[in-house]
């Protein structure tokens, strides 16, 4: 039985739940765990959320939430759930969507809104193992409040080696951004993303639509289809495998 | 059971004694899909009745909404255990539909565009216990309900109530369908739970 | 490894609310599920499809969760590649759509 051990507000409409699993036998960067909440007259429903945090040896797994309008469980976790409660947890579970330190090819990463959560375990994993390996995120969002570990990346694009990151603003800019808002395009991937003949390993993780359109500009920047990973949370966030 | 977590309701599920074992009751009508949605123009549209001898009878779009409708309201209950109360169709009784069709078939398997399939018995669609409907609460059925028809037979579980119907097939033997082969009971009478295989 | 649920019997399948149709994942949501079945993680296998003779892994199928089962379906043709469907005390599995998983193994 997992248990809430902390939680931190990351935007006004994400929340990081500090996890306690006994038994947790490790996780690599890019797993998830599926969550499973059952209510007082046994109805029950499950999500999948990806782990966010690096490989920690301490038994704690970090989670980020973020508020779905209308959703079953995200108002849940995000609001209700308290430090001591318990929580059922499977995992970690998924061995496709990961990046092993071992490998040594570069490294992009392309986030829609909450598929940062993943993306972050892969770059907080690669600063834990002191990696070299150069890593570049084109993270999405709709406008920069949305962005979900803004104070974290600012630092790790300055202490860690190695690590770019551009932003893409859907509907609303920052004060004095050079550009209009708009989504992700071919420019965008081919400035901060890394060329084809780096033959980089991509990892896209966002909603069902932005992991496609994204998919599809890498495949047609030259990136071979079999170096692309792709994980689809639903339109608006993460869905269940089961409902 | 899992453990109960604390503070978590889930959707609002007001309890019901209409309701059979299980169920839950739901406001909204959600949308379940085990594929992409079809879309059929209506010019293209056909429903096929096929018999265990050969026969074969067809409807357009025009000649299918040329029969009697009949406009039921009936209780929805799903096998992943939502249910809907007073749900308002239109659409014409099957037993209409197979009027004068020679057949000594006791089964049926219902084909959808898509791909999709279920079986039941023939006695099930017939006795004012099924209907095609093409309207869903006063309005033209969407697709992503089933629309431009599906088959409304609201005293099994709804996955029985195949969506972007196409057509019927008369059998002498039961065949299972798309979910039955999956699991699901051949049956699925709600009132007795006959969720799986076996129950 | 933790491949049931940590502190309770398994229970039943999916109960599934969606307002939209065509609402679909990746195969990596099915991780869990085919964990415990399989002593191995299935998404990374790959198959071919009987329907159009297309390669993927199991993680790059079209899945649909908002459904009685899981149906995972090629992204190529849109054909049914694998169906799981959780009852309370088993799970069905078909995978007629592929003609053979090849899963990655230690030598």
């Amino acid at each position: 039985m997992a248990r809430l051990a902390a939680v931190r507000d990351e935007t006004p409409t994400a929340r990081t739940l500090v996890l306690d699993v006994p038994d947790w036998p490790g996780h690599l960067a890019g797993q998830h765990v599926d969550v499973r909440l059952t209510a007082a007259d046994g109805y029950s429903t499950q999500r999948s959320f990806s782990i966010a945090s690096a490989p920690s040896g301490d038994g704690q797994v970090e989670l980020t939430v973020q508020r779905v309008a209308g959703g079953e469980v995200s108002p849940y976790l995000a609001d209700v759930f308290a430090v001591d409660d318990p929580v059922e947890l499977r995992g970690p579970v998924g061995g496709w969507f990961v990046w092993r330190p071992e490998d040594p090819s570069p490294v992009v990463l392309v986030a829609g809104g909450s598929g940062i959560v993943p993306l972050m375990a892969m770059i907080r994993t690669r600063a834990g193992v002191g990696s070299r390996v150069p890593f570049r995120l084109v993270y999405s969002v709709r406008a920069p409040e949305d962005v979900i570990y803004a104070d974290e990346l600012r630092r790790r694009t300055r202490d860690d080696r190695g690590l770019d990151v551009a932003y893409v603003y859907s509907r609303q800019t920052p004060e004095g951004w050079p550009r209009p808002p708009g989504r992700i395009g071919l420019a965008t991937l081919a400035e901060h993303g890394w060329p084809p003949d780096f033959a980089p390993a991509c990892f896209v993780c966002g909603p069902t639509a932005f992991v496609e359109t994204a998919a599809d500009i890498l495949v047609a920047q030259g990136h071979e289809p079999r170096r692309i990973k792709t994980e689809r949370f639903g339109p608006t966030g993460p869905v269940a495998s089961g409902g | 059971m899992g453990i109960v977590t604390p503070g978590f309701t889930g959707r609002p599920r007001p309890s019901d004694t209409r309701l059979p074992p299980g169920q839950y009751l739901t406001e909204d009508f959600p949308v379940l899909s085990a594929g992409p949605t079809p879309r059929i123009p209506l010019d293209d549209w056909r429903f096929t009745v096929t018999t265990e001898l050969g026969g074969r009878r067809e409807w357009s779009w025009a000649e299918f909404r040329a029969l009697g409708d009949e406009a039921p309201t009936v209780d929805i209950h799903c096998v992943t255990k939502w249910s809907k109360l007073e749900t308002t169709w239109r659409g014409v009784p099957v037993e209409a539909m197979l009027e004068d069709i020679e057949s000594a078939a006791d089964y049926a398997l219902v084909h959808s565009y898509g791909g999709y399939t279920t079986n039941l018995p023939l006695e099930d669609l017939l006795g004012g216990q099924a209907w095609i409907v093409h309207e869903y609460d006063g309005a033209p059925l969407a697709p992503e309900h089933g629309g431009p028809a599906r088959l409304l037979v609201p005293h099994l579980y709804f996955w029985k109530s195949a969506k972007w119907v196409r057509g019927i097939q008369l059998l002498l033997e039961d065949e299972p369908g798309f979910w039955e082969t999956a699991g699901y009971h051949d049956y699925g009478d709600p009132w007795r739970e006959q969720r799986y295989q076996g129950d | 490894m933790t491949v049931s649920w940590s502190g309770s019997a398994p229970t039943e399948g999916p109960g599934a609310h969606a307002s939209r149709a065509d609402e679909h994942i990746d195969g990596n949501a099915l991780a869990g599920s085919l964990r415990e079945v399989f002593a191995v993680d299935v998404t990374v296998a790959s198959g071919r499809c009987v329907g159009c003779g297309r390669v993927d892994t199991v993680a790059g199928l079209v899945l649909y969760t908002q459904a009685p089962g899981l149906v995972a379906r090629c992204p190529g043709c849109d054909g049914v590649v694998l169906r799981l469907v959780r009852g309370p005390d088993r799970a069905w599995l078909d995978l007629r759509g592929v003609t053979a998983l090849e899963i990655p193994l230690r030598p």
